[in-house]
């Protein structure tokens, strides 16, 4: 018995490392997590919450599309069209899209305010489009690379997170828009299946301290 | 109290002989060809058949770096991957430089970077697009983001999921799983 008390014990000890190890980084957002609010500059020059934004009709939203993306990643470029697409489709159910360009523009010049302003006006973005001056917003969210989304339910509780669809490569090949289907479950009062998603993307840049 | 600690003790070795039993049931990660050949990189068109350059069970340690030429950071650390290839080529380590380029960029953007840059350690193209099936499967740790190495041998695993900040953090990082 003593033997098997033993062994147990470091088996358990064993278990521990084994989950310490393999557990993955838990900074940032968990689904069931209340998203934090925030004040963000859009490239229109006035400043944006969530708790301000409306949907395409005007009313308070049932539910916020935020994404992490920005102008010189080329998954996020893969993704521009798709998320004004996007937006076009699901704010007029309810659920508008709110862009956050989280890269340090020192950088990545591409990304700075100026260079926002310029790719919304080309592309006519007709969702806000916000710079996380001083990078404060993505690391609350847990976001590590672009494009990143999260859809929040209308009280900013965190549903879904993770990638738009199954194929960057080619839209025409998509099976499953995981952001809609997301939004259909939340419709019948159900939990996205799957909630969480992973997908190729480049890392947001951070300036090293 | 007691029974409680017994009911654990219970439950940690049903969880311990459970876990054995995964493992020796565990499939190998038997060497597969790859899709098709591009002046002399391996292309996979699936995870699955590119998985075994994560399992090489034997005494070289694998140094493995996931990056695309369309990524920046990528492409600035690839010079530390090149220095590491030189100065450790007698000493069993292996250097494999999986791309993760679209399969519309191999011909057009890939391989004249390989070759314009003269890339000695091992390129590895793999295009396989439904990234939340296998992203996980290099490791639960992996966000997505690019790039990323996984340095490995029969004995030990690490994983670092960001850009090196210097060369001599690569060569750190690969020096400590070698002891």
């Amino acid at each position: 018995m003593k033997r098997i008390f033993g062994f147990s014990l470091a088996l358990a000890a064993l278990a521990a490392v084994f989950i310490a190890a393999t557990a993955p980084a838990t900074d940032g957002l968990k689904i069931g997590d209340k998203a934090p609010d925030f004040k963000l500059k859009g490239v229109d020059g006035k400043t944006y919450s969530l708790a301000g934004i409306k949907d395409a009709n005007g009313k308070a939203p049932k539910g916020y599309i935020v994404t992490f993306t920005c102008n010189t990643c080329p998954f996020a470029v893969l993704y521009e069209d798709r998320i004004i697409a996007l937006n076009k489709k699901t704010s007029i159910m309810g659920y508008p899209v709110v862009a956050i360009q989280p890269n340090d523009p020192a950088l990545k010049p591409g990304d700075d305010f100026a260079a926002m302003q310029q790719r919304a006006k080309e592309k006519n973005f007709t969702f806000p489009y916000l710079f996380d001056d001083g990078q404060k917003v993505f690391p609350q969210y847990g976001a590590s690379r672009t494009p990143e989304f999260y859809v929040l339910d209308k009280d900013m509780v965190l549903r879904y997170t993770g990638a738009m669809d199954d194929n960057a490569e080619d839209p025409a090949a998509v099976k499953v828009n995981y952001i809609e289907m997301a939004i259909k479950y939340m419709e019948n009062n159900q939990a996205p299946n799957p909630a969480t998603t992973k997908a190729i993307g480049c890392s947001i840049k951070v300036k090293k301290s | 109290m007691i029974r409680l600690f017994i009911a654990l003790l219970v439950t940690l070795q049903l969880f311990a002989s459970c876990k054995s039993e995964a493992q020796s049931d565990a499939p190998a990660h038997p060497v597969v060809a790859p899709s098709a050949m591009l002046g002399g990189i391996p292309v996979y068109s699936k995870f699955d058949d590119f998985e075994h350059w994560l399992h090489f069970d034997n005494d070289t340690t694998y140094v493995v770096n996931f990056w695309a030429t369309w990524c920046k950071p990528c492409v600035e650390e690839l010079p530390w991957f090149e220095q590491l290839h030189e100065q450790f080529r007698d000493q069993k380590v292996k250097v494999v430089l999986v791309s993760l380029d679209f399969k519309k960029d191999l011909e057009k953007k890939l391989l004249p970077f390989v070759q314009s840059r003269k890339l000695k350690p091992t390129v590895v193209a793999l295009t396989d697009s439904g990234y939340q099936n296998w992203i996980d499967k290099v490791t639960p740790d992996w966000s997505g983001a690019i790039p990323v190495t996984l340095i490995y041998n029969a004995r030990k695993r690490a994983f670092k999921d960001d850009q090196f900040s210097d060369y001599e953090e690569l060569e750190k990082m690969l020096k400590d799983l070698k002891i």
